[in-house]
């Protein structure tokens, strides 16, 4: 067993967020999904205070050894998600990690607050990679908005508190360190990095939202070196991830000061992938 | 053969399975791809599954392919032989198509939900587009039932009843109208049964559109309903003649898909009446009154 924030997780291998829908998964795949559960902990996609439909299409582009994709958090929205969604995630044989996002402090707030009343939710995480409407700058990119983000979301829950780090930033370990300041329990990277494909043969973007996320092998190595950075700069736990496909890719995160391994585009290319590296993490 | 809910889905087991190639068929511009899938359920006309390569998938030109394809199941056997109908268009396709007897397939499947049978004394029109016949085969399969010998293997390996009725081999409850863009693509009419044919540069059947022959069979007094896959653009025509005439039509979509399960929400389409449905959890096969239009 390992320790998390005081929660208790089976293995060090969870999922990162918006890479599996485990609804949709058991519908699929019927009781066997939950028999054989891939993550020690299960996070959610990301919740919005509205309903969101998400891009148009084309959303995604297969990247060399990896995937750009520009999805857009569909979701139901908070009361949607709670009152629909939760019920059937609390099924899980796992905790329940709830991913949320706002476009303020005062949003972010809200969706925390709400969680806070939910025993289901094991712990929190916040997507910051989002722009703040007054600046445009990504909440998470920015070291002092992220610290002031923080701080009035730890007001709002007791439960754990993951900051989502984006690596769309100068500088990781300045971010890490506000989180860390602003009052988080852990910090979980990397987020997707910001990329873009042309339409073959023309100056168009191929993706409905113009840029998606890269995501796959192609940023393992940037996930290594920003996992690194941060354990460098922060001593709360991490959750590492970044183009993991095999126990070897897990266990380099680990080493570099990662505490849980989180596991993304591979679920696409194998349901299981998760459960095959946890098998043979150490 | 127990009969399941139409228009359900065979759950598919929980992980890819490693398959081995059994024949790659040339069918003029297409490979039929088979493998040998003994452990899996019999799938539902319609559904399809994600295959990769075992050796060869990425680290060639452009390190593609990366992800798995999304591929209908186009035929199988009672024995689990299971084929893929397959044109090279890309890195993805490219490799599929070179793919030899003994060499490993990644299958994750049956996937998605299937085609409905079609209500007593309803004649089933298949109206296929190019690649796009790759379901209608084995539906046509379900609905002839085992004694039917089509091009290549007969086929009746799948897991719901579509022509209880009928007596195998009587062609009248069902009609294929499949439109090919030349003589090489055309070829994949064999792997119909008594198919009629359209071309866009008149090489075989009728020159011109399969919606021609769509609307020709349209006009007859017996009722039908509609069963199509192809191109967008065929679709939405189809789309448009079944609605104008109040014929009830299954489509089979296609949309560039990285799991086939409903994680990666990348194949999303435009519901009619607003918001987007999955093609991957809640198609490929859709009743064609869910959406606005196909594009």
């Amino acid at each position: 067993m390992i320790d998390f924030c005081g929660i208790e997780l089976a293995h060090p291998v969870i999922n990162g967020s918006g890479t599996f829908d485990a609804i949709a998964a058991r519908r699929v795949f019927g009781e066997q999904l939950v028999e054989r559960f891939p993550f020690s902990a299960f996070v959610s996609k990301t919740i919005t205070l509205s309903p969101r439909p998400g891009n148009p299409a084309p959303r995604l582009w297969e990247a060399p050894a990896g995937l750009i994709n520009s999805i857009g958090l569909p979701n139901k929205g908070l009361s949607g998600y709670l009152a629909e969604d939760l019920p059937q995630l609390a099924q899980l044989p796992v905790p329940l990690i709830t991913n949320v996002m706002g476009s303020t402090a005062q949003e972010f707030c809200e969706l925390v607050a709400a969680c806070e009343r939910r025993p289901e939710i094991a712990a929190i995480e916040l997507n910051v990679s989002c722009p703040n409407v007054k600046t445009g700058l990504d909440i998470g990119s920015d070291p002092r908005q992220l610290e002031a983000v923080t701080q009035a979301v730890r007001g709002q829950t007791g439960k754990p508190l993951i900051i989502k780090l984006t690596p769309n930033t100068a500088d990781v370990a300045a971010c890490a360190a506000a989180a860390e300041r602003g009052g988080a329990d852990a910090v979980s990277l990397i987020n997707t990095l910001r990329a873009m494909a042309l339409a073959p043969g023309s100056d168009r973007p191929w993706l409905g939202g113009r840029t998606g996320g890269l995501s796959g092998p192609a940023i393992r190595a940037v996930a290594l070196a920003q996992v690194a950075a941060v354990r460098g700069a922060v001593a709360l736990p991490i959750i590492g991830m970044g183009g993991v496909q095999s126990p070897a890719h897990a266990r380099d995160l680990l080493r570099a000061g990662a505490d849980l391994v989180a596991v993304g585009t591979e679920s696409f290319r194998d349901p299981a992938a998760a459960a095959r590296i946890a098998a043979e993490i150490y | 053969m127990s009969f399941q809910q139409a228009g359900e889905h065979t759950p598919a087991p929980f992980c890819r399975r490693l398959l081995q190639v059994t024949a790659n068929e040339k069918v003029g511009a297409y490979r039929l791809l088979w493998a040998l899938d003994r452990d899996a359920p019999a799938p539902l006309p319609g559904q399809f599954a994600m295959i990769a390569a075992a050796q060869g998938w990425g680290a060639g030109v452009d390190e593609r392919p990366f992800l798995p394809r999304a591929f209908s199941i186009a035929r199988r056997r009672e024995d689990g032989q299971c084929a893929f109908l397959i044109e090279d268009v890309g890195p993805g396709t490219a490799r599929l198509c070179a793919l030899s007897p003994g060499e490993g397939l990644w299958v994750l499947g049956p996937l998605g939900r299937g085609f409905t049978p079609a209500p007593a004394g309803r004649r089933t029109i298949l109206v296929g587009g190019g690649i796009g016949i790759a379901p209608l085969m084995i539906l046509q399969d379900a609905i002839l039932g085992a004694g039917a010998a089509v091009g290549s293997g007969t086929a009746a390996g799948v897991g719901v009843r579509f022509g209880a009725d009928a007596t195998p081999g009587e062609s009248a409850s069902c009609v294929a109208l499949l439109g090919f863009r030349g003589r090489e693509h055309a070829h994949g009419a064999s792997l119909l049964h008594e198919p009629q044919v359209a071309t866009d540069d008149g090489s075989v059947g009728h020159r011109g559109l399969v919606t021609d022959l769509l609307e020709r069979h349209l006009g007859d007094e017996s009722p039908a309903v509609v069963r199509a896959c192809g191109p967008p653009a065929m679709l939405e025509s189809v789309r448009a003649i079944c609605e104008r005439r109040d014929i009830a039509a299954e489509l089979a979509l296609e949309a560039g898909m990285a799991c086939g399960y409903g994680a990666c929400y990348g194949c999303a389409v435009p519901r009619r009446g607003g918001g987007y449905l999955r093609v991957c959890v809640d198609g490929p096969v859709v009743d064609a009154a869910e959406l606005e239009r196909v594009s």
